[in-house]
């Protein structure tokens, strides 16, 4: 093999750069699965069950999210004979009104970062400019 | 072929670092932009575009202009501009990737550029500009490329590129068209509602670009033992002639359809632009100067080609000089004029003047200089390979 | 090159540019309702019937539409020397729906304000005009035009006339603020967000979102409250002088209606074709 010494190196150098992030949780400390907060309400049932919710629960609110803005379908869901309206702020925060420990504990392990909050207020928010009367 | 791109003099390197510093400058000033809003630039509520879809406005044009050489080349046969027909297809890739930074610099929310794609809104013409000037970026790319392998190669093109090439001749009309229809079609915008905003887009394009081809083979001459020949140079005279003029008529009938008319919507924009528009006992005139240095600039350039023509003098410099105030002038009047003169009155004919930021000229200059620092890759690549065949 | 990577090369070439311009095909040609995926928990939600309203069939763009059609009649007799009225309206408006407020008029961001008659009205002479006009102010929004030229531009369908009530609405979720519909609104209605705007307003209303920078804004006809079965906010804000009428104005016996049918109204910029919802009593 020609020019032995530079490429043994180089390859051994683009191994560890790409296993890097294998390595890096095996030696960090492997932060906790997180366990999100139950509504502190004690609400024990949602529009679906737990997995249903934990796997899809932003295709459902962007289907709500569609069916209310474009569509004028604003009519509530009714499960198990409960009715839920729908939306983010102003249905699914009414239960689930502690965002940093419901929405954040999950989407910052899983590092994702919804847009959702640019807009829609959340109770810590509102608490901030809190309307006087 | 990129390799050639890596082999240059120290002028050649010394270009590319003063470009570079600019893109380095501008990629800093999007970043504020990006991270803090767009209230850095000098756009509001009343004045919505400004800076950068004007530019996007002029360099479609430039890109348009490409076929200029294309046209006579492919379809006429006309042999001397052979040597550089790729230079208008080169320019058409640098002045394309300019107008898509443009609008991305310009969109309030980038990360959702692909909207366009995933709603697709057949009744917008902003779809329709994406997928023109899209398509007209993906055909001079394969045209580009393939005719410079064979070239290189020094064999005949494959026949399946003509397809491609002789499509690209209708793109190159629409993409501009499109363009124009962004503005045209506007109900409450009495500057830019005319049908003849396209063809006068169209003709200015006609100018604009080939003047720029012009200058480049110029520079190229001198640095770069590039000759284009005196024929095809002084054919590229007359083109830009013409459609100066051209789009120079065409002003001058909008001057006409506002004043005769006494129309004052169809007024106030030409008003605002050569005069200066009096409301409320103030004089709102800020592009005046701008305007009427375009109308100097454009008749210079034109007074200059005629001299040559009519005396039969040929000299690089006169050239040279003629090319660039055309250029210049056809600048000021689409790439700075059109845009912000159509928006100077308000729909509530408020009247609300435009001045750019500093954070705002710096991404256009940044968008500028990667523009020039991609036709100059592509330009050294083409010389290069029309080095390598004459060795 | 290898004969065989280049018949590879061109296949991938060839089946990335067809993947890339799918979605664009298919969302083309498909129509709306074979489109719909069904997620678990929402089933009930489509089962249930739609509004109330009856929209009949849109299919055909006729004259005008059909259907539902809401609009405004603002009677400016009744606010002729008050413009604490018009900035009591202004100001319910934007409370409502979270509209910060921005001093710096470049950025500022407005649904509802009012203006003197020459910029409200300037297919209108206001040559010699009378005294009641040139002392006052006039109400601006959002026409909800019938043929809205700003849905007509909009390259991600973000901003739409809404079939069942003929708002003209936005989903700030989809703007990619392009600003062409500002460019497309012969009338000025609306704003684009310069930058965040939550540091600009007072109070949070907890019953609407706020937006987010670099989307386009503007009056929603209060779709919001309206599905609430409340009335807009600037109605009611105003309800003692009853400047504001709002109903359908498709509908022969809407209040709307019969006071169109009673006085002569105006409207903005009528000769652009736009077919404004919102009418004037000057």
């Amino acid at each position: 093999m020609y020019n032995k010494r530079f490429i043994i190196p180089g390859l051994a150098i683009l191994v560890l750069i790409v296993t890097f992030p294998l390595w890096f949780n095996a030696f960090s400390k492997a932060s906790a699965v997180p366990k999100p907060e139950l509504p502190p309400g004690g609400e024990k049932q949602c529009v679906a069950s737990i997995p249903e919710m934990r796997a899809s629960h932003m295709v459902m609110l962007n289907e709500w999210r569609d069916a209310v803005l474009r569509d004028e379908d604003r009519v509530a869901v009714t499960v198990n004979g409960k009715e839920y309206r729908k939306g983010l702020q102003m249905a699914c925060m009414q239960c689930h009104s502690n965002k940093e420990k419901f929405c954040d504990s999950c989407h910052e392990y899983a590092s994702v970062k919804p847009y959702c909050w640019d807009c829609h207020l959340t109770p810590a928010v509102l608490a901030t400019k809190k309307e006087t009367h | 072929m990129i390799e050639k791109a890596l082999k240059g003099n120290s002028n050649y390197w010394m270009w590319l670092a003063f470009l570079t510093a600019f893109i380095a400058v501008g990629a800093i000033c999007y970043l504020r932009q990006f991270f803090l809003g767009m209230y850095l630039t000098g756009m509001g509520r009343d004045l919505s575009w400004g800076l950068y879809i004007s530019q996007f406005t002029f360099l479609v044009g430039v890109a348009a202009g490409g076929l200029m050489l294309v046209l006579p080349y492919y379809v006429h046969n006309y042999k001397v501009f052979g040597r550089i027909t790729i230079l208008g297809e080169f320019l058409a890739i640098g002045a394309l990737v300019m107008c898509l930074m443009f609008i991305m610099a310009d969109i309030g929310q980038p990360l959702r550029g692909l909207n366009m794609i995933l709603h697709p809104t057949p009744n917008s013409m902003l779809f329709w500009d994406m997928c023109v000037l899209l398509g007209y970026l993906g055909l001079n790319v394969i045209c580009g490329w393939v005719i410079l392998t064979a070239e290189r190669k020094q064999v005949k093109p494959p026949k399946w590129v003509y397809i491609f090439v002789y499509i690209s001749i209708p793109f190159a009309v629409s993409i501009h068209t499109v363009t124009a229809m962004l503005y045209c079609g506007l109900p409450g915008r009495h500057f830019w509602l005319s049908a003849i905003t396209a063809p006068r887009f169209l003709a200015s394009a006609f100018a604009a670009g080939p003047a720029l081809i012009v200058i480049a083979c110029l520079i190229m001459k001198r640095v770069a033992h590039f000759d284009a020949g005196k024929e095809a140079i002084n054919k590229l005279t007359t083109i830009i002639m013409y459609a100066a003029l051209i789009n120079a008529f065409f002003v001058c009938m909008e001057f006409f359809v506002g004043y005769y008319s006494n129309i004052p919507g169809h007024m106030h924009s030409l008003q605002y632009l050569f005069f200066g528009l009096e409301h409320n006992g103030h004089v709102y005139n800020n592009l005046v100067p701008f305007m009427w240095s375009s109308v100097l600039l454009c008749f210079g350039g034109l007074g200059l080609f005629a001299y040559m023509k009519i005396a039969n003098v040929y000299s690089d410099l006169m050239v040279g000089v003629g090319c660039a105030a055309v250029f210049i002038a056809l600048w000021l009047d689409k790439g700075l004029g059109f845009v912000m003169g159509g928006l100077v009155v308000n729909p509530l004919e408020e009247i609300v003047e435009y001045y750019p930021t500093a954070n705002e000229i710096g991404i256009t200059l940044g968008i500028w200089a990667t523009g020039f620092l991609l036709v100059t890759v592509l330009y050294k690549i083409a010389v290069g390979v029309e080095h390598e065949v004459e060795a | 090159m290898d004969k065989q990577r280049r018949k590879f090369l061109k296949i991938a070439g060839v089946t990335a540019l067809a993947g890339l311009s799918a979605p664009a095909v298919i969302k083309l040609t498909s129509s709306p309702a074979l489109a719909s995926s069904e997620t678990p928990g929402e089933a009930a939600g489509h089962a249930a019937p739609a509004e109330a309203h009856g929209a009949e069939g849109h299919g055909a763009e006729q004259a005008a539409h059909t259907g539902v059609r809401l609009g405004m009649l603002i009677d400016m007799r009744k606010l002729y020397g008050r413009p604490d009225l018009m900035d009591k309206a202004t100001a319910a408006c934007h409370k409502v729906h979270n509209v910060p407020h921005i001093e710096n008029k470049k950025n500022e961001i407005k649904w509802l304000w009012h203006a003197p008659f020459e910029n409200v009205f300037p297919e209108h002479s206001s040559y010699h005009e009378s005294k009641v006009t040139a002392e006052n102010d006039f109400m601006v929004l959002c026409n909800h035009c019938d043929e809205p030229p700003c849905v007509r531009v909009c390259p991600t369908k973000a901003t739409f006339r809404d079939e069942k009530t003929g708002i003209v609405a936005m989903d700030f979720h989809r703007c990619i603020g392009c600003r062409f519909c500002m460019m497309g609104c012969p009338y000025g209605a609306r704003s684009f967000n310069w930058m965040d705007p939550r540091p600009y307003i007072k109070e949070y209303n907890a019953d609407f979102p706020t937006r987010m920078r670099g989307v386009v804004e503007k009056c929603n006809f209060c779709g919001e409250r309206l599905a609430l079965g409340q009335e807009p906010a600037c109605v009611e804000a105003v309800k003692e002088v009853g400047a504001f009428v709002f109903g359908d104005l498709n509908d022969p016996n809407s209040e709307i209606r019969q006071r169109l049918d009673q006085d002569h109204t105006i409207q903005r910029k009528p000769s652009l074709g736009t077919k404004p919802s919102v009418f004037y009593i000057v």
